[in-house]
């Protein structure tokens, strides 16, 4: 049982299972929407007093800290005893357009460890990807009102338009940053 | 004790984000060079069924565990904000290869770098905060 699922999901059983978190915390009389809990970080530090925005009983959102707390347990759990071969098996030509950017051994791992270290942060392009990226995703996130989870998963599954827009959004600036800006930066 | 059941769905959620490799940076590069059908298997599958039980609370009023109506707010109608807002998130998804979600998942898997990006996306909600009154909405 336990090598069946260390085995890699595929998106038939890992898509309707997203969709099964979301009814879970509907039925628990919440929604699902991870970003909220970057504002509610930002409240718990104090921005309400520099920000309206934040001003708000951060004590009722606790129960999405919690949600999302279990996520980084579930992610260790995934990855220490629920993983035989770490890895991603990609397609063909995404590996030929990684070697191009300079990612040696595409999907050897999860994420290019290249990317993601301590030693690539103190670098241009390490600081753009990591600290750039990051500020883009909180800044943009808050700005359209949710992200994948709120908008592409909870919004759209409500049908409402707004999040059908965020995600044609979502699309415009991953396509725009993939083919124009990436190259560029990884060549830093 | 109130809050062991939003542990657990949050396990469970961490797990279903690992195993099937939406943690992983590249698979969101995969997915914007249209390479492979496996992001969009798992957002289309997800939104499918989350249609579906979407549905079936609304038309057989369900109600929460605690007896509660189950409410759906609709969103404030707009294009610029949804429209802006989206490309900046899609313009660092594409960077980080992680959406909130998964940027969590990921500390949990051991890549520590990763608070630093949380830390920055703090920043830019932090950012969005003190700007807001200023954008088009």
């Amino acid at each position: 049982m336990i090598e069946f699922i260390s085995q890699p999901w595929p998106w038939y059983v890992g898509g309707p299972l997203i969709a099964l978190v979301m009814f879970g915390l509907l039925y628990f009389g919440k929604t699902f929407g991870v970003s909220a809990n970057l504002t509610t970080m930002c409240s718990m530090a104090g921005a309400g007093k520099v920000a309206d925005f934040f001003n708000f009983d951060w004590s009722k959102r606790i129960w999405n800290l919690v949600f999302i707390f279990g996520a980084l347990i579930g992610g260790f759990i995934a990855q220490q005893y629920l993983t035989i071969e770490p890895g991603v098996k990609l397609a063909e030509s995404t590996i030929i357009s990684l070697k191009q950017l300079g990612i040696d051994n595409p999907g050897a791992e999860y994420i290019p460890g290249s990317i993601f270290s301590w030693q690539t942060l103190f670098s241009l392009k390490g600081l753009i990807i990591l600290v750039g990226g990051g500020f883009l995703v909180g800044f943009g996130t808050r700005y359209a009102g949710g992200c994948t989870s709120g908008h592409a998963i909870s919004g759209i599954s409500e049908l409402q338009i707004p999040s059908v827009i965020a995600v044609i959004g979502f699309f415009i600036g991953g396509l725009t940053m993939t083919y124009l800006f990436l190259p560029v930066i990884m060549s830093l | 004790m109130k809050y062991l059941k939003y542990l657990a769905v949050g396990v469970f959620f961490g797990i279903v984000l690992s195993k099937s490799e939406v943690v992983s940076w590249y698979r969101i590069y995969e997915m914007f060079q249209f390479d492979s059908f496996h992001m969009y298997g798992v957002i289309g599958s997800a939104i499918v069924i989350g249609i579906i039980f979407v549905q079936l609370i609304k038309r057989t009023n369900m109600k929460s565990l605690v007896g509660t109506e189950i409410s759906f707010a609709p969103k404030t109608r707009s294009i610029a904000r949804y429209l802006i807002g989206g490309i900046i998130f899609g313009l660092g998804w594409a960077l980080t290869g992680a959406c909130p979600g998964p940027m969590f998942v990921l500390v949990g898997q051991g890549v520590g770098v990763m608070l630093v990006v949380i830390a920055s996306a703090m920043l830019g909600t932090f950012t969005y905060g003190m700007l807001k009154d200023k954008l088009p909405h």
